[in-house]
């Protein structure tokens, strides 16, 4: 078992070791393929030129060999899969999609994608900036911060664990041990298998996303609050404004930059959930959601690449939007250096 | 303390701040302890009451049987079998006993029950009883089963983790995750802080398009690439005549889908680095190479330290690469995806699951609380710009 991690650490090794080798002999090469002499001006000049043209490519030629491999490559790949049969041999036209359309565990995971769009990037945003407000005017705010923070550490699976015994279940007249369950009980309610509940249940799994994005929300958000000028909400309060009105039309339209990056942000993450699904429901009692319906046709009945593209290029399409807003304000930002 | 608290001032509106903080917090808390005290307590306890109750002990029913008639003593005209129903067991009581499993608790400690046919039963809190009849007791009677109510006192214990690490395969599930993330963290870290040197400070054509290419391909959802890679994986395994599903496998694998992130991480901090030293370099005639290795890499350890910090989380974490590019053997099954098999084998066992889970998170969370600092700059660096 040792030995795993110590030829792990031996890869660690190897690997940096690899890479600066790698980096420092493809520049000595270079230098020494084109030598600026002292002696010939012009060929010197020259080779400087060839050399300033190829060194860039050095450096992020391992970096642009897995992009392109693991990222771009497989963008298109799938993109051409999604047209063939399930072995990907035998092009089959716009089939997939015409199946996509007419299956109804597809567009009940879509139905369900759009609940949880609709409902968890609001939901941390607007849970987020309550509490970076809120933390921001106590003593103690920043521990408060810390353990909201906390759950961004903790894997979906692990989360999944801890909230599915916050909902566990206990038959017939055994003490429930789940908190839900006993909270319930305690205001004369009747125990529920919450998560087996169509249609609610996705709010339940839909909960622990919002437990653990929240603070992500948070910390962006409070960054976003502290740069406002004080002479702005100073100037509020010397007109009369009250703490509501403070919020809502100085503070908000201030940060709606970073609220519409933290939206956007978490968009993204809810559109590929996937471990939060699988190991509470697997998709059981209508939670489906495309993430999971995609990696189960990839392996369902010995896999359907074809099928499984489709929902993979739906998934792509949903996120194509954001992409496009995050490279044109990208491409602002660098033109503004 | 910033002025704009500074309207919030007034008492009441102040300690409905704190009330709320204070609520928002236990909320957050609350799921997290309920696993971290679960785990600590004993298999039969977690069964019969909620983790809430664990600190204050638990009250269970338990079935004993008395002594048997050979023991009985005589005392004047009656006859006496007595004895202790909570012998060889330390700290717990009895609060009542009955002798019908309908009412187990229909006489409370210390109290004498008639029993009928001349029979009486007393049971003390400490367990020492005293089981009379008036007559003697016959020796072909069973011994008498009676029901006590039993407070325990909080009770911890580790075996869970016991059992998990060696019986459940958490252990070595624990070494796998390991294995996978020190070379899955570092290695991405060198060839994308190069990329970065070259998109900050080198001119070329096509820099504008890859800066744009890395934004883009940050949030192109890991679903897109599952499908063609694992067939890329499975055709170069039948090539080499190697399985498809190797650490090298999915090492290279992290590395890639952590590649956008990083150089855009990088990119943006070293972009920021003093245009002046970096100038001042070459015009003293270092070249590149020399100056990535002197200069930026050690003035950008801040940046370098937050995308470490995710790529170990996201790693970590990770359930779906793991889960297409590792397989689930057991010598390649990872911490997320042994959580994830329990669940499924054992989700009724809950000293196990909730164990596996302290065992899954407690890494990241270490590693949480004490580099907080970096995991936020980092958070600030990748989103908030041009917000």
């Amino acid at each position: 078992m040792l030995s795993q991690i110590v030829s792990a650490l031996g890869v660690v090794v190897v690997a940096v070791f690899a890479c600066s080798a790698y980096f420092y002999f493809s520049n000595k090469i270079l230098d020494l393929a084109l030598p600026v002499k002292d002696g010939d001006i012009r060929a010197a000049s020259r080779n400087l030129n060839r050399r300033a043209l190829i060194r860039p490519w050095l450096f992020i030629g391992p970096a642009l060999f897995l992009l392109i491999v693991y990222l771009v490559y497989p963008v298109v790949a799938t993109f051409i899969l999604s047209f063939y049969d399930r072995a990907g041999l035998q092009f089959v036209g716009l089939a997939n999609y015409k199946w996509a359309i007419g299956d109804r565990e597809f567009r009940q995971s879509i139905f369900n994608n759009i609940l949880w769009l609709a409902v968890v990037p609001a939901a941390c945003t607007f849970f987020g900036l309550v509490i970076a407000v809120m933390t921001d005017r106590i003593w103690w705010g920043n521990i408060a911060k810390s353990i909201v923070f906390m759950p961004m550490a903790i894997s979906f699976v692990g989360a999944s664990v801890i909230w599915k015994f916050i909902y566990e279940y206990r038959g017939g007249n055994d003490v429930q041990i789940g908190l839900l369950n006993a909270i319930v009980q305690t205001f004369g309610g009747t125990p529920e298998v919450w998560i087996s509940i169509p249609f609610w249940n996705n709010f339940f799994l839909m909960v622990i996303l919002i437990w653990i994005q929240t603070g992500f929300a948070m910390v962006i958000l409070s960054a976003a609050l502290r740069g406002i000028p004080e002479e702005t909400i100073e100037a509020a309060v010397i007109d009369g404004a009250n703490g509501w009105q403070i919020f809502w039309r100085i503070m908000v339209p201030q940060v709606w930059g970073s609220i519409a990056v933290v939206w956007t942000t978490i968009t993204i993450l809810v559109l590929k959930v996937f471990d939060i699904v699988l190991t509470m429901t697997n998709g059981q009692w209508q939670t489906m959601v495309l993430a999971n319906l995609m990696f189960d046709w990839m392996f369902r009945g010995g896999g359907d690449s074809g099928r499984s593209a489709v929902i993979a290029i739906i998934i792509m399409l949903a996120v194509t939007p954001i992409m496009v807003w995050n490279v044109r304000r990208a491409n602002r930002e660098l033109k503004g250096h | 303390m910033t002025a704009a608290g500074s309207y919030f001032k007034i008492g009441p509106a102040r300690l409905f701040v704190h009330a709320a903080v204070l609520l928002i917090v236990i909320i957050w808390l609350i799921p997290t302890l309920g696993i971290f005290v679960s785990a600590l307590r004993d298999k039969d306890q977690i069964v019969v009451s909620g983790w809430w109750t664990a600190f204050v002990g638990s009250t269970q029913t338990v079935a004993v049987r008395l002594g048997t008639p050979d023991q009985q003593q005589q005392e004047g005209a009656a006859y006496v079998i007595s004895g202790n129903v909570l012998e060889g067991q330390t700290g717990r009581s009895v609060k009542a006993f009955g002798n019908r499993v309908q009412q187990p608790a229909a006489y409370k400690a210390g109290e004498t029950a008639d029993l009928g046919d001349g029979e009486t039963l007393q049971i003390n809190s400490d367990g020492s009883y005293r089981y009379m009849k008036n007559a003697a007791f016959s020796p072909d009677q069973r011994p008498r089963r009676i029901y006590a109510s039993v407070s325990a006192p909080p009770e911890f214990t580790m075996q869970n983790y016991n059992t998990v690490l060696t019986g459940e395969g958490i252990g070595q599930s624990f070494i796998n995750s390991l294995t996978v993330t020190i070379p899955a963290t570092i290695i991405p870290i060198l060839i994308a802080a190069f990329a970065a040197y070259a998109l900050s400070w080198m001119e070329f054509p096509g820099r504008g398009l890859l800066i744009a290419l890395v934004v883009g391909l940050i949030v192109v959802p890991l679903q897109m690439s599952l499908i063609p890679l694992l067939r890329l994986y499975n055709e170069i395994g039948g090539m080499l005549g190697q399985p498809s599903k190797t650490y090298p496998g999915i090492w290279l694998a992290h590395t890639a889908f952590g590649m956008p992130l990083a150089i855009y991480l990088l990119r943006a901090y070293i972009a920021g680095l003093p245009k002046e030293i970096i100038e001042s370099a070459r015009v003293d005639g270092a070249s590149d190479f020399e100056i990535f290795v002197r200069i930026v890499l050690p003035l950008s350890f801040p940046a370098l330290a937050s995308f470490a910090i995710f790529q170990f989380l996201w790693v970590w974490n990770d359930l779906l690469v793991a889960m297409v590019f590792l397989g689930t053997d057991k010598d390649h099954l990872v911490l997320t995806g042994s959580l994830n098999a329990l669940l499924g084998s054992r989700g009724g066992n809950w000293e196990i699951l909730t164990a596996s889970a302290f065992v899954t998170i407690i890494v990241p969370l270490l590693v949480f609380f004490g580099l907080q600092r970096y995991l936020v700059r980092g958070l600030l660096a990748g989103s908030v710009k041009g917000g």
